[in-house]
């Protein structure tokens, strides 16, 4: 059997997982791979969050929030996408492969959308392979 | 001496593992409090001061010392040794400074790996010429018998990766007044935290100290360098777009750096509940980009030349990722 990655994906409570629920009651399919977490705005992921899950064994992590300009708090996906694009260059300088991260917006009609991405998302991890910061830890401790 | 009060005193050791030497710089420099120290304990080690060997450790009952300042991170087998040592004699062991703390700037190896520092040392450096490519070994066999050195390991550790730790005193190095205070404290008897915690500094960020003018909304267009700016000297180095780490940073050093108009490097730690203080600033530091276009973020968060070895100066070994992999 092909490698199967595990992705973390945290998912805003207004857009995202309304998008994502969409795509369950509609019976969509989607890649099991991913495994959400809802919080109330991306702007609350914090870099921490996103460092853990790598820790902890994650391959890949999908940040999803509301469209540009369609934030419920007005400005938390901004606050999102600056810390994303600092969150990239970290980890690659960490020796990471930067698109193990990604972010994308998906609204709460994007059903469709959603189920889509979390399949090109996880078909994206396994080409990538096995993300090697949980087997490093292991040898440090 | 001696005919006065008995007042009993109390047995400090003071260690280095891999260290600058700045730390013992630091405890030297309690200048004429030496003398309240020296009333109150009996210096049992302390290499850099005294000539006592590790034999004459090894031969202490276990729990001999009452306070043992362990400075320099764990990066070898000799500092390993050392550490879980003076651990079984010890009945307080304290983290003292950076590197113990949270790895330090020694811990900025860890973006790098044992083989290819060795090489770099020992081959490709422009000054060697190593043929035979000799490296150094554990043991080494000479007619007067065996020599040892110690092993050199692939991961800079933080003193509490390696043995548990009782208090930790930050700094690089540590204020030495916070260090009278603490040292005070314990020989008077009064009552310590509990085991675990941060001596010898606040609880609250650099940010809660400083003097500087702030304002509630900060917005930045460009990042720059210290050397890049005039900094004006009142406003806060954030709003003039020098990366400064005190909103990361545990206060307690009397904001010295940026006394000094320098922007704080964050050697003090994280405060209290934050695990990872890089995660935490560039966390702060992202929000704070004047931008809402991805093109626009992406060009100014490019201007960040070096991200992890900005925000983890001081804590990349103690960090959630600890090192680089490959």
């Amino acid at each position: 059997m092909s490698f199967q990655p595990t992705i973390v994906s945290f998912l805003c409570n207004w857009c995202s997982y309304t998008g994502a629920d969409l795509a369950g009651t509609s019976r969509m399919k989607y890649a099991s791979n991913i495994r959400i977490i809802r919080v109330m705005c991306s702007g609350r992921i914090e870099p921490t969050f996103v460092l853990k899950a790598f820790r902890e064994g994650a391959d890949g992590v999908l940040i999803c929030g509301c469209h540009p300009g369609d934030c419920h708090y007005h400005e938390g996906n901004y606050k999102c996408l600056r810390r994303f694009h600092l969150l990239q260059k970290y980890i690659k300088q960490m020796g990471m492969d930067e698109d193990r991260l990604q972010l994308k917006w998906i609204s709460a009609s994007e059903g469709k959308q959603f189920a889509e991405l979390a399949d090109s998302f996880t078909e994206e991890i396994r080409n990538l392979g096995p993300c090697k910061v949980k087997e490093v830890m292991e040898t440090l401790t | 001496m001696g005919n006065e009060e008995k007042k009993p005193k109390i047995n400090l050791a003071i260690y280095w593992g891999a260290a600058c030497g700045g730390c013992c710089v630091s405890v030297l420099d309690v200048h004429e409090s030496l003398f309240d120290v020296v009333a109150a304990a009996d210096l049992v080690f302390w290499p850099i001061a005294l000539d006592i060997k590790y034999k004459d450790v090894e031969a202490m009952p276990d729990g001999f010392i009452d306070v043992t300042l362990f400075n320099g991170a764990v990066r070898n087998s000799e500092n390993e040794y050392m550490a879980k040592l003076l651990r079984k004699k010890t009945k307080i062991l304290v983290a003292y400074g950076s590197c113990s703390h949270m790895g330090g700037i020694p811990g900025l190896a860890n973006f790098s790996d044992k083989e290819s520092l060795l090489q770099r040392v020992f081959d490709d450096t422009e000054s060697t010429e190593n043929p035979k490519k000799i490296r150094p070994q554990t043991e080494y066999e000479v007619k007067e018998g065996v020599l040892d050195l110690p092993e050199f390991y692939n991961d800079v550790k933080t003193l509490d990766q390696v043995v548990n730790v009782d208090y930790y005193l930050p700094g690089c190095p540590p204020q030495t007044e916070r260090l009278v205070e603490v040292f005070m404290a314990i020989v008077t008897g009064a009552e310590l935290p509990p085991p675990g915690s941060v001596v010898g500094a606040l609880v609250k960020s650099q940010c809660d100290e400083c003097e500087r003018k702030k304002s509630d909304n900060k917005k930045i267009n460009k990042f720059y360098r210290p050397w890049e700016i005039e900094d004006d000297g009142e406003t806060c180095f954030l709003e003039q777009g020098v990366i400064c780490l005190g909103p990361a940073t545990r206060g307690g050093c009397g904001v010295r750096c940026i006394k000094g108009n320098a922007p704080c490097r964050g050697c003090y730690g994280p405060p209290p509940d934050v695990i990872d203080p890089g995660a935490k600033m560039m966390s702060a530091i992202a929000t704070m980009i004047d931008s809402d276009d991805p093109e626009e973020i992406a060009a100014i968060v490019e201007q960040i030349d070096d991200p992890a070895g900005l925000f983890y100066r001081f804590s990349l070994p103690s960090s959630i990722l600890r090192r680089t992999i490959k």
